[in-house]
């Protein structure tokens, strides 16, 4: 009897192995790429939204939005027409955030070195966390601390830079008004940026391989010696990235700047005069009372914003992306 | 067979001689003792000279001892040495002066009263005893709490779709998403008041300032996320599917699970990131001095406006004010701050 079932078994049909996703996983690789692309939706909406209600701003003035240095409004009693240009803010925005960079940058590259080669062990923890609380202060408390507290400050160091270095163009004074200069803001800066350049430069100085560095001290190098050769050569790109996001982050700065710059639509060369341009403040400083052409003028300024913002960043980060990866 | 063992005392080779710590000693002493005499002497006055000469005389100091003791590379050795410490002490200066002076101006107005009203029926310059913030309080729950629940879903998928699905465009999305990190909060805020209000028809309200944050939170959650998700081995993503899950199965009940406390540190550093954000607010919140519990309608306050109002109006009482909505900022950015150092520890222990 039992043969007979034996008999009656049937081997199993072989399976079929497919490589093709089962439905949940079609559903869940389909919803993670939506959310994924939802980012890349988002950039490339901010970009069309901002033209979009800018356009006719940019169409009236021409190239002369870039490069005009006036911001009046219409005046129909007066047949004036309106006259948008961001040149000067432009300029002014440069201005600052290379001030920002000069001072911020090597302070920055200084400190990551302190961090990976210099600080005494105990010292490491606590820096490291001091430059990450710097880099969580909100800016409108740079702001309020940059107007009350270092306004004082940073106008008697003007005066001195003033007085002993005024020969320089750059130094030079027209009138003697030192408050909310091009420099105190850059100076704002420059403390803001400094977390951020330093905490990439010591991400790339702490890939430098070790036995590179180990090589140069057993070949009798100084500290500084193996660092100007070893360390230097090899993150050389990602601290040209970091100062660059660093400055992306300037240049968009508003709140911070808007409290220490007083905005003049002028160009300047004298950097400790109380005169000097940003788009994002000027953006804030304008938002509250603009009629709807004025407003349009201001979508396109903060698109130009945008733009310049996202060109230094793309740079930055194929600057520090390649640096990582070599 | 016994053995008596005799303790050998250890040596320390790389323990400096006095011989090779006096000049240093002495290098230090020279420098403070020339700094005090040539303040004293020349019309350098004030702390700025004082620092200034203290920086200048401790590199010419250093810097010689280093050269006559041994050669030039070593004096530039030194001289770099002091030139980095500088650098060090030049960051930190800033950030004990930040906390000094929010802690002596903002901590003067401060009691539990200022959480339990707001600046409706209060002017401006009115004492510090009347009136509260209880206003900005809500505002900012509101408009955070918005802006989380709206990044966190994308931030975290954004971070999946890289890390885990590997589409195709992952590539393309980790760029972006990076370069996004980088948009300016105004930005955001006029992106927002661009749809929002001009495109959409809306009036100022809490939503649209959640909206804005959450522009400027997803880059911050999807970086961190991504960073979390690739700590995660690479085994348990294998003994996941070896068992004949899916891979909706592994994410599921695998992989989060494991990034658990990592996630949470993201979306707090998401929150860190915005809870300050000013910029964007003053172009969708619209502002206000009562509480608004409607966070759909109406305008609404927030921190970073009320400090930002105070600031605007300039009178003394209303600074003080701003100092005081800055202590309460602070204090709740520090906390958020600590969180999230704590859950990111969290994950180091398990591992």
């Amino acid at each position: 009897m039992s043969t007979a079932v034996v008999e009656q078994k049937q081997t199993p049909e072989p399976r079929t192995i497919t490589t093709e996703l089962r439905f949940t996983d079609k559903l869940f690789r389909g919803i993670v790429t939506g959310g994924g692309l939802i980012s890349l939706a988002i950039l490339g909406l901010i970009g069309f939204f901002l033209i979009y209600n800018g356009f006719e701003a940019i169409r009236n003035a021409g190239l002369a939005f870039l490069t005009g240095f006036e911001w009046v409004d219409a005046v129909p009693e007066n047949e004036q027409a309106a006259a948008y240009g961001i040149g000067a803010m432009l300029y002014g925005t440069i201005v600052t955030g290379i001030l920002a960079m000069i001072m911020g940058v090597p302070i920055a590259v200084g400190t990551a070195l302190f961090l990976s080669y210099y600080a005494p062990e105990w010292l490491k923890k606590p820096m490291v966390v001091v430059v990450d609380v710097m880099a969580a202060i909100p800016s409108i408390v740079y702001g309020l601390w940059g107007f009350f507290v270092l306004m004082p400050h940073a106008e008697y160091w003007a005066k001195l830079i003033h007085k002993y270095f005024g020969f320089i163009p750059f130094f030079d004074m027209p009138a003697p008004v030192f408050t909310r200069s091009p420099f105190i803001a850059g100076l704002v800066l420059a403390i803001m940026i400094t977390p951020i350049v330093t905490a990439i430069a010591r991400e790339v100085f702490a890939q430098t391989p070790l036995e590179r560095i180990q090589a140069a001290y057993a070949l009798g190098a100084t500290k500084w010696s193996m660092i100007k050769a070893v360390v230097f050569p090899y993150g050389r790109g990602g601290v040209v990235g970091g100062a660059m996001l660093g400055l992306g982050r300037a240049l968009g700065e508003t709140v911070a700047v808007y409290t220490v710059l007083n905005l003049v639509y002028d160009i300047r060369i004298e950097v400790l005069l109380s005169a000097g341009g940003n788009v994002a403040s000027m953006i804030v400083n304008k938002f509250g009372e603009a009629d709807f052409v004025e407003l349009q003028a201001l979508m396109a300024a903060g698109f130009v914003l945008f733009l310049v913002t996202l060109i230094v960043n793309f740079f930055a980060n194929y600057i520090i992306n390649k640096t990582a990866r070599e | 067979m016994s053995q008596t063992l005799t303790a050998v005392k250890p040596s320390r080779p790389w323990k400096l001689t006095p011989k090779q710590v006096l000049p240093d000693l002495f290098g230090a002493t020279f420098t403070v003792a020339a700094t005090f005499a040539i303040v004293a002497i020349s019309p350098l006055k004030g702390k700025l000279g004082f620092a200034l000469t203290l920086i200048f005389m401790a590199i010419i100091t250093a810097t010689a001892i280093s050269w006559i003791r041994r050669d030039r590379k070593a004096a530039m050795n030194s001289t770099t040495t002091v030139l980095v410490y500088i650098a060090a002490a030049f960051v930190i200066v800033p950030l004990i002066s930040v906390i000094y002076e929010i802690v002596k101006l903002g901590s003067v107005g401060f009691s539990f009263g200022i959480f339990t009203d707001d600046m409706a029926e209060t002017s401006s310059e009115s004492p510090l005893t009347e009136g509260g913030l209880l206003h900005a309080v809500i505002g900012t729950a509101y408009i955070v709490t918005f802006a989380t629940l709206l990044s966190t879903p994308i931030g975290i998928l954004t971070a999946l779709y890289i890390v885990e699905v590997k589409g195709r465009f992952a590539g393309l999305v980790r760029f972006f998403v990076q370069a996004m990190s980088g948009v300016p909060s105004i930005v955001a805020g006029l992106f927002i008041f661009a749809v929002w209000m001009i495109q959409l028809g809306n009036a100022y309200s809490g939503i649209a300032g959640g909206f804005a944050l959450t522009v400027l939170m997803i880059p911050t959650v999807a970086r961190t996320s991504e960073e979390v998700l690739k700590l995660i081995p690479q085994d348990l993503r294998e003994a996941g599917l070896a068992l004949g899950a899916t891979q909706w199965r592994t994410v599921a009940m695998v992989i989060i699970p494991a990034a658990r406390s990592g996630l949470v540190t993201a979306i707090i550093l998401g929150v860190a990131r915005v809870v300050g954000e000013t910029a964007p607010l003053l172009l969708t919140v619209g502002g206000a001095d009562a509480i608004n519990l409607n966070p759909g309608e109406g305008n609404m306050s927030a921190f970073p406006y009320y400090v930002w109002k105070n600031l605007l109006i300039g009178n003394e009482n209303s600074i003080s004010r701003a100092w005081l909505g800055v202590f309460v900022l602070m204090i709740l950015v520090l906390i958020i701050f600590t969180l999230a150092r704590y859950f990111s520890t969290v994950r180091g222990n398990k591992k």
